[in-house]
């Protein structure tokens, strides 16, 4: 399932949801992003995206994990709009039969979607609002797929 | 055609679209034409280095075609997650 959305949304019961429907699978794995605030200045953050190139972006990426580590299932919610610091951003989760996969699967999602998922992040400080940068390093972290 | 820009390509030129009657054969040339517009536009795609394009919501290099293209979107790169 794929969500894209600017609500708050709860991770730890859309996770024993998402457990609750992989029936079967011996290992699920999550990760949750939060809104970080490293210089304690952050007013918030305003995440602008491509609606329906999102979507259709996600699901790609969903679409090959799922194929790739043969997954039970897979999750993807992401938010957009203005949020505050420690607010969640988004998760993933990954459902298979053993732990690998599901941990690997999750990797991949997060990597894909962090450069090929259209999102861009402004930071609002006390100092002013900046667009974050991509860093190479999340370029690179593709090749390894 | 339907130009689309996203964060600060949006914040340069001052809209998040457009509808553009263009001849442009490639991206490239509608980058040029775009450049060619006013100054809000030639800084926006003073480098194109720092920009993306997807046509009708794929991702693209700068010298793909536009022939029967009904949506271009130029933006920095991603920063999801």
């Amino acid at each position: 399932m794929i969500r894209v959305q600017s609500d708050r949304f709860d991770a730890g019961a859309e996770l024993n949801a998402f457990t609750a429907r992989c029936v079967g699978a011996g290992a699920i794995t999550s990760f949750t992003g939060v809104v970080r605030d490293d210089t304690g200045a952050l007013s918030g953050m305003e995440i602008e995206h491509y609606d329906g190139m999102t979507q259709k972006a996600l699901a790609a990426i969903r679409d090959e994990a799922m194929k790739r580590w043969g997954l039970a299932d897979a999750l993807v919610i992401h938010r957009y709009g203005r949020l505050q610091a420690s607010e969640v951003i988004m998760m993933v989760a990954t459902a298979s039969k053993h732990r690998k996969d599901a941990f690997e699967a999750a990797e991949f999602l997060m990597d894909f979607l962090k450069s090929r998922a259209p999102f861009w992040k402004k930071e609002f400080s006390r100092d002013g609002a900046d667009w974050v940068a991509a860093k190479d390093t999340d370029e690179d972290a593709l090749d390894r797929w | 055609m339907q130009v689309l820009y996203f964060a600060w390509v949006r914040e340069r030129i001052g809209l998040p679209r457009e509808e553009i009657e263009t001849s442009a054969v490639t991206v490239a040339d509608l980058v040029a034409e775009l450049r060619a517009r006013q100054d809000r536009y030639a800084a926006a795609f003073a480098d194109t280095s720092a920009l993306r394009v997807a046509l009708d919501q794929e991702m693209m290099d700068f010298d793909a075609p536009l022939a029967g293209v009904r949506e271009v979107a130029f933006f920095p790169p991603m920063t999801g997650g």
